[in-house]
């Protein structure tokens, strides 16, 4: 067969396609469970850190069985309604109305008594970046915070995942004395902002650190009737 | 095949792009990789290792096909396979080393937009046996790794300090801690890496006069 011929390019291209279509619909759905259940196992752990409860891929869902006392949704109003708060899908809750949000709140009971943790989704430099932050039962102090990203640049914006990054929010506040959220500022150098309100940004991170300071706003103050209704 | 696997011949195609014609300092190929992602060493690591393995196993199954290609189609073809390859990848080390593939996030499909490995499909795989095309991939992936790694661990020394995140430079040295030391910001911004790789390249041409053109 002439091999610089049409019939021979066209009908190579086409069993190249479809066999290599083939090959990897057929991987894609053999691998889909293992993979499915590595990122609930991933979800559990980053819950447990936000709390700073540290676990393995191993016992990860042992450890989130016991701690994690309660889940449930709640609406922008502060509302308990109907759902399932693990598998509420943060990316399309964004994107809905205000008031048509889904929530979730995940109580868990650690040795300083009970936490609330609160899953948190934002915009990054290059994708998506999301979080869970644990509050105090006065429902304005951070206990603790786990943050991670899609594909924020390493050494720069990644290193918000990093503990160093995610430590500095404990003890900080939500809310000033007033009553007013004013969430937490992630500072350039020369920010300035009430020690309680601020933790420091990534040098050569800015536009991921500025996104995460805009998502705990954003976030906070769709919880902010919950938050206000748990307190009082 | 009356050639033995290691002849001389095979030897070069190992050793050749250490040097006399690495991929990125000689060719200048993959320069945005090597930007991207060698603020740090670890990630440099893993990128190095990932292209290799790639660019190898696609050498590979480029050669085998080489004598079926329609030459019309023959980069779509080159393109097809990697992105196979590359999505494989990808979805074995989610299924199974989950850690690990979150590490690579977006470096695993970084690596099909890599020059160099289209760069050796075309010139080398079209035209050389299966063997040889596997031994180019592997010195090519080398090649690469060892730039990428050198330009690695001096932006994470002089920007942070550290080594594979290891602390090199004491904290007490740091003005904030009472010291004299401040590391350099500019090392972990892009620009740098490819003022690093200028150096590289200036040192290697230095001392190999093969590489300046008249």
């Amino acid at each position: 067969m002439n091999r610089n011929g049409n019939t021979y390019t066209v009908l190579y291209a086409a069993i190249m396609v479809i066999l290599v279509a083939a090959l990897l619909a057929t991987i894609s759905m053999s691998l889909k469970d293992r993979q499915v259940r590595n990122t609930e196992i991933e979800k559990k752990q980053s819950i447990l850190a936000s709390v700073n409860i540290e676990s393995t891929v191993a016992n990860a869902e042992e450890i989130y069985a016991e701690k994690i006392k309660k889940e449930y949704v709640v609406n922008t109003k502060g509302e308990q309604i109907e759902g399932d708060a693990f598998n509420v899908d943060l990316k399309k809750e964004r994107a809905k109305a205000h008031e048509d949000m889904l929530l979730p709140v995940f109580e868990c009971q650690t040795d300083d008594g009970l936490k609330y943790i609160l899953p948190l989704r934002g915009t990054g430099l290059w994708g998506p970046i999301w979080g869970f932050v644990a509050l105090n039962d006065d429902m304005n102090t951070i206990y603790g915070a786990n943050f991670d990203h899609q594909g924020e640049t390493p050494g720069l914006g990644a290193e918000i995942s990093i503990p160093v990054f995610e430590k500095q929010f404990a003890g900080k506040k939500l809310f000033d004395n007033n009553g007013k959220l004013t969430s937490i500022l992630v500072a350039k150098v020369g920010q300035e902002a009430p020690a309680e309100h601020k933790v420091d940004g990534i040098s050569g991170g800015t536009i991921t650190s500025k996104g995460l300071e805009k998502m705990l706003l954003d976030d906070f103050s769709s919880y902010q009737e919950f938050l206000k209704k748990k307190k009082s | 095949m009356s050639e033995p696997l290691f002849s001389k011949k095979n030897l070069k195609l190992l050793s050749d792009p250490l040097n006399n014609s690495n991929p990125i300092t000689v060719q200048v190929l993959g320069i945005c990789s090597a930007l991207a992602v060698t603020a740090q060493l670890k990630p440099a690591i893993v990128m190095s290792i990932s292209v290799t393995a790639v660019v190898a196993l696609g050498n590979v199954i480029i050669s085998l096909l080489r004598n079926t290609i329609p030459n019309r189609i023959r980069i779509i073809v080159q393109l097809v396979v990697l992105a196979a390859l590359v999505i494989l990848v990808d979805q074995v080390l989610k299924a199974y080393v989950y850690d690990v593939s979150k590490q690579l996030s977006v470096f695993v499909g970084l690596i099909i937009t890599n020059c160099i490995l289209m760069g050796r499909l075309e010139a080398f795989a079209l035209g050389n046996r299966p063997w040889q095309s596997f031994l180019d991939g592997i010195g090519n992936g080398a090649g690469y790794a060892a730039i990428l790694i050198i330009v690695a661990f001096f932006r994470e020394l002089l920007g942070s300090g550290s080594v594979l995140g290891f602390r090199i430079i004491p904290e007490s040295w740091y003005i904030v801690n009472g010291g004299f030391y401040a590391n350099n910001g500019m090392m972990i911004l892009p620009p740098m890496a490819l003022i690093t790789i200028g150096i590289i390249i200036w040192v290697q041409r230095s001392r190999n006069r093969k590489l300046i053109e008249n």
